[in-house]
């Protein structure tokens, strides 16, 4: 299990590491269970797959539980999620009561586990009933929202805030995510693992190989936004921006995001792009798979300026991407991106399409700048947007919540 | 100048020097420098400011721990290391209400001249009422930049390691973390009786014997660099002072 500490020493230096140990020491034995809905795709499972074994290899008895639903739980569940971040959802008895009782039925599955956990860290709204389904739980409860909660559709809210106010403390990703609830409300920023596809080294052969996989000229500099087609993300700004910037300077766009399945205005969206797009052959739209990790790290990595124009933006883990492979981000002035995108130092923070053309000028225009931010901005990302930082902060929360202490705790 | 030590530690972490007990004066005392870690958490307080009115408000009442957070917290928060301005109070008054009058006021408080915190929220005040009394307009913040109060917790480690010679700071202070160093000169200052950092405290034990080292120590701006900063700085005045380099 070592090992896996080691690899990550190779990364982020073995102080790091050993800081990890000594924070890990006091919780040495301590059953940890972290409670979500699915175990392969989105965020939080990618972040759970590294998270628990490293844990377990600092010597805490961690472990992972995945709640099962059938499809009027997700439908749900998905419809909170939307709420939560604002879309006005339909909450019907039916798919309420699919809630409580898919809850019940995982309670039953999970009760004595559960409840003999010293930590239980459930995540987002799925499992979150089942505390209330935990009554002689001994252990500390915390709810980890990985949800834009800042501006809710009020009836959601009302309905999970039933669930979640009993926790012992709550876990938000930015202080304007958080709701306010009777118990400690921790903030900690999300993070990247340097050692998935997305974001581990690849070799020269594999980037360069993205050029001819998508015709894109290898003499010319390329601005790249990765992002769904959404209007928040702003692509057809992004497009408007690389037009500016193209009077002065050649120039390739490349706009790359995921399906969009799931969300009926991403189609509309999508053909908005395309037609903005026009028939510029230097314009290239693409849209990959959910499991491309590895063509968007070699995109990441061909780009010479990485864009996320977003108009709303929550942490915009995008952004600590392509920062961690040197790039620098133009970057909207909203949400998580202003934590990250220092302006002037780690790239720009843009108000219009025309600020965003203005920094591609300047960046392209100033190389050694270019080179120069990029470095910067990998080292902001290694300092503080890696997955050790959040383990060891994951790790301290566990101390302040098993000592009850208020302002200082003292190991 | 002294020769410095090697740093050897035994099996209850006490890093023996191997000049240990050379040049103490009779009656000092002399115990162990503890090596300490520390971790901040961040923890959201549910007051927020959009306007320069409510952020007067909330600062009359917010927790203590809450300017702490915003003065010196946020050394340990993620930060780049040429902050344009070295409190959020400051930061936000530029970045949140475009006043840039009021952030290069803000901006100049220096949290370690003032005695306790208090004493630093009522300067704080002050100069956020005076920037009241003034402005024709009131500021508002962009709907999506308000200001969040956040407090801090610290946890506190053990690391373990003690040092015995004052000159093993030249190999400790480089491989300490910024958690340390944010510990050791920082935090200190508020548990200490004279408000002196740990390296300062503990090189007073050894009575007169370390006095320019002490000089060179209290002249150490602890506010204005990052931590990365302020330990290559400290790393610098320990190596010039025991190994009569400039590193």
């Amino acid at each position: 299990m070592s090992d896996l500490l080691d690899l990550y020493a190779q990364v982020v230096g073995q102080s790091t590491v050993d800081q990890l140990r000594q924070v890990a020491a006091p919780l040495k034995g301590l059953k940890v269970i972290h409670v979500n809905s699915t175990r392969e795709g989105g965020g939080v499972a990618e972040i759970l797959t590294k998270l628990v074994p490293l844990k377990q290899s600092l010597g805490i008895d961690a472990s992972w539980e995945v709640i099962r639903g059938n499809k009027s739980f997700f439908q749900i569940t998905k419809n909170f999620h939307n709420g939560l971040q604002g879309r006005q959802v339909f909450l019907t008895d039916r798919l309420l009561e699919a809630y409580q009782t898919t809850n019940e039925r995982n309670a039953e599955r999970l009760r004595a586990k559960l409840e003999a956990a010293d930590v239980v860290v459930i995540h987002d709204p799925q499992p979150a009933a089942l505390l209330n389904l935990c009554p002689n739980r001994k252990g500390k409860w915390i709810w980890r929202c990985h949800i834009d909660a800042s501006r809710p559709y009020r009836p959601v809210w009302r309905y999970l805030r039933q669930w979640v106010a009993g926790y012992d403390a709550s876990i938000f990703s930015l202080p304007e995510f958080a709701r306010r609830l009777p118990h400690p409300l921790y903030l900690i920023p999300p993070s990247i693992d340097p050692l998935s596809e997305k974001n581990m080294d690849l070799p020269a052969k594999e980037v360069h190989a993205v050029f001819g996989s998508f015709g894109l000229d290898p003499a010319r500099p390329i601005i790249l936004q990765v992002s769904r087609f959404d209007r928040f993300k702003d692509p057809l700004g992004v497009i408007e921006s690389y037009k500016l910037a193209k009077k002065f300077s050649p120039l390739q766009l490349v706009l790359a995001g995921g399906g969009a399945s799931d969300d009926p205005e991403g189609q509309v969206v999508f053909n908005e792009v395309q037609n903005a797009a026009g028939d510029d052959p230097d314009i290239h739209v693409l849209l990959l798979p959910s499991n491309a990790h590895r063509t968007i790290n070699a995109l990441q990595r061909a780009a010479d300026i990485v864009f996320q124009k977003s108009i709303k933006e929550g942490f915009g883990l995008t952004v600590t991407e392509a920062m961690w492979k040197g790039r620098p981000v133009i970057g909207g002035d909203t949400g998580g991106i202003r934590l990250q995108v220092i302006d002037h130092y780690t790239g720009f923070r843009v108000r219009s399409p025309e600020g965003a053309a203005l920094r591609t000028r300047y960046l392209l225009h100033y190389r050694e700048k270019l080179e120069e931010m990029g470095r910067r901005a990998r080292r902001f990302v290694l300092e503080n947007f890696l997955l050790t930082r959040h383990l060891r902060e994951y790790l301290a929360l566990m101390i302040s919540l098993l000592r009850e202490a208020e302002a200082r705790i003292e190991v | 100048m002294t020769a410095e030590p090697e740093l050897n530690q035994n099996q209850t972490g006490e890093v023996q020097g191997t000049e240990a007990g050379q040049g103490l004066e009779p009656g000092v005392r002399r115990e162990p420098f503890e090596l300490k870690d520390c971790h901040l958490l961040s923890i959201a307080t549910g007051a927020s400011a959009q306007t320069l009115r409510e952020f007067r408000e909330a600062l009359l009442w917010i927790h203590q721990d809450s300017i702490y957070h915003h003065f010196w917290g946020r050394l340990l928060q993620p930060h780049f290391d040429e902050p344009e301005y070295n409190n959020d109070f400051a930061a936000w008054a530029f970045h949140g209400l475009d006043d840039r009058t009021l952030a290069e006021r803000l901006a100049v408080i220096d949290p370690s001249d003032y005695d306790d915190i208090e004493e630093l929220r009522q300067e704080v005040v002050e100069i956020v009422e005076a920037r009241l009394d003034e402005s024709e307009l009131l500021a508002w913040a962009r709907a999506d930049a308000p200001f969040h109060f956040i407090r801090a917790q610290l946890v506190v480690l053990n690391t373990g390691l003690k040092l015995t010679e004052p000159a093993q700071l030249c190999r400790a202070v480089p491989e300490m973390s910024r958690g340390g160093i944010f510990y050791h000169f920082i935090d200190a200052r508020n548990r200490t009786d004279n408000r002196d950092d740990d390296f300062t405290a503990w090189l007073f034990g050894f009575g007169t014997e370390y006095e320019d080292l002490i000089k060179e120590l209290v002249s150490v701006d602890p506010y204005f660099s990052s931590l990365k900063e302020l330990q290559r700085k400290l790393a610098s005045i320990f190596e010039t002072y025991f190994r009569g380099v400039t590193s």
